[in-house]
């Protein structure tokens, strides 16, 4: 948008260049996103905010590596991911991306513990180096004490907490939060944007947070607007 | 990168929560494993009828045994011998001999009719006139029940297999043979051979009852040595006053039994195949609910960074576990309800009752459960690349 650095110490860590995203339903063409730029400088945490439908999800999703985008770049942490095989993206996301959903999407035959080991599975650590950092990280979230709990025995600021350190638990370059508080109460809430917080000024994590939520999105360092498939600064009336 | 251990691990740790997940889906896996199950007792019991079949005629032959029949004739039923050609063939180089006489056993085959068990319709049973050469040839011959008849005597001996399938037949019975009334005076065994399934008489009695003079229909002929054989044929098939042809005994009654065999294993086959596409049907339904069921999971590891190859590979597991399950009850359901399950059916040379036993064998199980892995492996394949092909961002979106 405003900012188009060359290069240096406070290059953008994401960098989406105009990107159009069109789905296909049927015969009719959905224009989601159309030449659409933004530039993520490392350390930020950003709030997506726009109305339903305006395509929010769409573009963390290809930020994430979990689509590709119709036309234009997207570079992250200086690598190209638009145009990688499934295979690759899939091993990239497993390096690059912590991601936290609405509705938490743990794994429910699985403890808490086992769940934010999850990830790790795809990395060579050894069953104890696993294990340890899946108990580092629900400390971080302070679950602890719920390490052996399954999901449906967990409220909802719990799970999602479960969700978040599963998220962390591989040091992604990126997290990447869907409405994280789309589904939960206010004391809740509160907490898990305390934690985010935390992770984004104690540990320098990069953060972008989807939400509907005004409150969720004064916590975040910087606010975008998504809406006709363009970003701008303030939201449209 | 990922080696071939992170793979593994990939795909031990789907497949080990995709089975912790069978517990809520217990209703549409068990009927996969019991439609398998059906499939696989079902194909196995056909086919152990051909082999049960195959092995009564198996056990009917002796190595050094020959048969010999009119040239031409295909079976007993259609061939003729006068009393010359039998002493020709008596004469012939490689007959064993003992005490001086040949070991060639002259013998005529009629059918007769009696009442089934069980159905009350009426069957046709073999008729055989023997000679007293023929205990010697016939070595697996043993009388279990009553005694043998008297040479000369109108009395008849049983085959345990004819008499468990007819009315009639135990020892003190009487049966009308041409009008005549002939008692049942033992009843013997053959080692399970296809003798077992007839009645047993003298030759000379025989003769006049069906006006036959002095013919026969074959002659069992017992050789010095199964390597005897080829002279034996040669100097037959030579000898300018016989119009012959010599068959080894196993030859013989596989040819005998190669109709009904093809038959049988042809139609278990066919029948097998077909209620193999009805379960093929099954477990890709049941399969396809189980991916369904987790979409939501799959898209989440994938979104996660796993491949969709462990994916594919966890979804084909699950099924191949749930088809062996059911490979295995049927073949063990097989097994019990029919391994050595006593049967008849029509000899399709002679059109006279076959009894045999049904034979489960254990090459037989094993082609069972590969059949049900077959079936378990192509119920799984399309429902695990749907789950390998599903958008992720499409997946995670449904709730
Ligand atoms: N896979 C898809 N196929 C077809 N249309 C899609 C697909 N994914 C998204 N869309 C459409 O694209 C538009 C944007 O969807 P998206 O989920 O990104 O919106 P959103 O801003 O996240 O909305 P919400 O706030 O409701 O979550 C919608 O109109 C949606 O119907
Ligand atoms: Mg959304």
């Amino acid at each position: 948008m405003n900012e188009t650095v060359e290069d240096g110490a406070v290059s953008g860590l994401v960098a989406v260049r105009g990107v159009d995203k069109v789905f296909k339903r049927g015969s009719e063409e959905i224009h989601v996103l159309g030449g659409l730029d933004l530039d993520i400088p490392e350390g930020e945490f950003l709030a997506l905010m726009g109305p339903s439908g305006s395509g929010k999800s769409t573009l963390l999703n290809l930020i994430g590596g979990l689509d590709r985008p119709s036309q234009g770049t997207i570079e992250v942490a200086d690598e190209r991911i638009d145009n990688l095989s499934n295979r690759k993206l899939a091993a990239w996301r497993a390096r690059h991306i912590g991601l936290v959903f609405q509705f938490y999407n743990l794994m429910p035959v699985l403890s808490a513990r086992r769940n934010v080991e999850l990830p790790l599975l795809l990395t060579h650590l050894s069953r104890s180096e696993r294990r340890k950092r899946a108990e580092i990280a629900l400390d971080i979230v302070g679950l602890s004490h719920r390490m052996s709990h399954f999901p449906r025995t967990l409220s909802g600021g719990e799970q999602q907490r479960v969700g978040i350190a599963r998220a962390i638990v591989t040091d992604p370059t990126l997290l990447l939060c869907d409405e994280p508080t789309g589904d939960l109460d206010r004391t809740s809430s509160g907490e898990i944007l305390d934690l985010l917080q935390a992770l984004n000024r104690e540990q320098g994590k990069t953060i972008v947070m989807v939400t509907h939520d005004m409150h969720a999105a004064e916590r975040a360092s910087r606010t975008l607007f998504l809406d006709k498939g363009r970003l701008s600064l303030e939201p449209s009336v | 990168m990922a080696g071939p251990f992170n793979w593994l691990a990939q795909i031990l740790s789907i497949a080990v929560f995709n089975l912790r997940t069978l517990p809520q889906r217990v209703g549409s896996s068990l009927t996969a494993i019991f439609g398998i199950a059906g499939v696989v007792a079902v194909m196995v019991g056909v086919l152990s009828i051909a082999q049960g079949i195959m092995r009564t005629m198996e056990r009917s032959a002796s190595p050094e045994n020959v048969v010999v029949l009119r040239s031409g004739a295909n079976s007993e039923m259609m061939s003729i011998l006068m009393g010359d050609d039998v002493r020709f063939v008596s004469e012939a180089p490689g007959v064993a001999r003992e005490d001086g006489d040949a070991l060639a056993s002259p013998e005529l085959y009629v059918i007769i009719d009696r009442v089934k068990k069980g159905s009350g319709t009426d069957a046709n049973v073999p008729l055989r006139g023997i000679t007293p050469p023929a205990l010697e040839v016939h070595k697996d011959f043993r009388i279990l029940e009553g005694r043998m008849f008297e040479w000369g005597l109108n009395e008849v001996v049983v085959g345990v297999g004819a008499r468990g399938e007819f009315e009639g037949l135990e020892v003190g019975d009487v049966i009308e043979v041409a009008r005549e009334n002939w008692p049942v005076v033992g009843v013997f065994d053959a080692n399970g051979g296809i003798a077992e399934a007839e009645i047993w008489v003298d030759a000379a009695v025989l003769q006049p009852a069906y006006q036959r003079g002095n013919s026969f229909q074959s002659v069992y002929a017992r050789l010095e040595s199964p390597d005897a054989f080829q002279a034996f044929k040669d100097a037959l098939t030579s000898d300018p006053r016989l119009n012959v042809k010599a068959m080894r005994e196993a030859d013989y009654y596989a040819e005998q039994s190669g109709t009904l065999y093809t038959l049988i294993t042809t139609l278990g086959t066919l029948i097998a195949v077909i209620m193999g596409l009805g379960a093929v049907f099954g477990a890709l339904n049941t399969m396809y609910t189980a991916v369904a069921s987790r979409a939501r999971e799959i898209a989440t590891l994938r979104a996660l960074g796993f491949h969709s190859g462990p994916v594919v590979v966890s979804v084909l597991l699950e099924s191949v576990l749930l088809a062996l399950l059911g490979g295995v009850i049927g073949a063990l359901l097989a097994w019990w309800a029919f391994d050595g399950f006593s049967a008849a059916t029509l000899n399709w040379s002679s059109f006279s009752q076959l009894t045999f036993a049904f034979d489960v064998s254990f090459a037989l199980l094993v082609n069972g459960i590969v059949f049900a892995l077959i079936i378990g492996l192509v119920g799984g394949l399309f429902p695990a690349l749907r789950a390998a092909r599903m958008p992720i961002a499409n997946a995670l979106r449904e709730q």
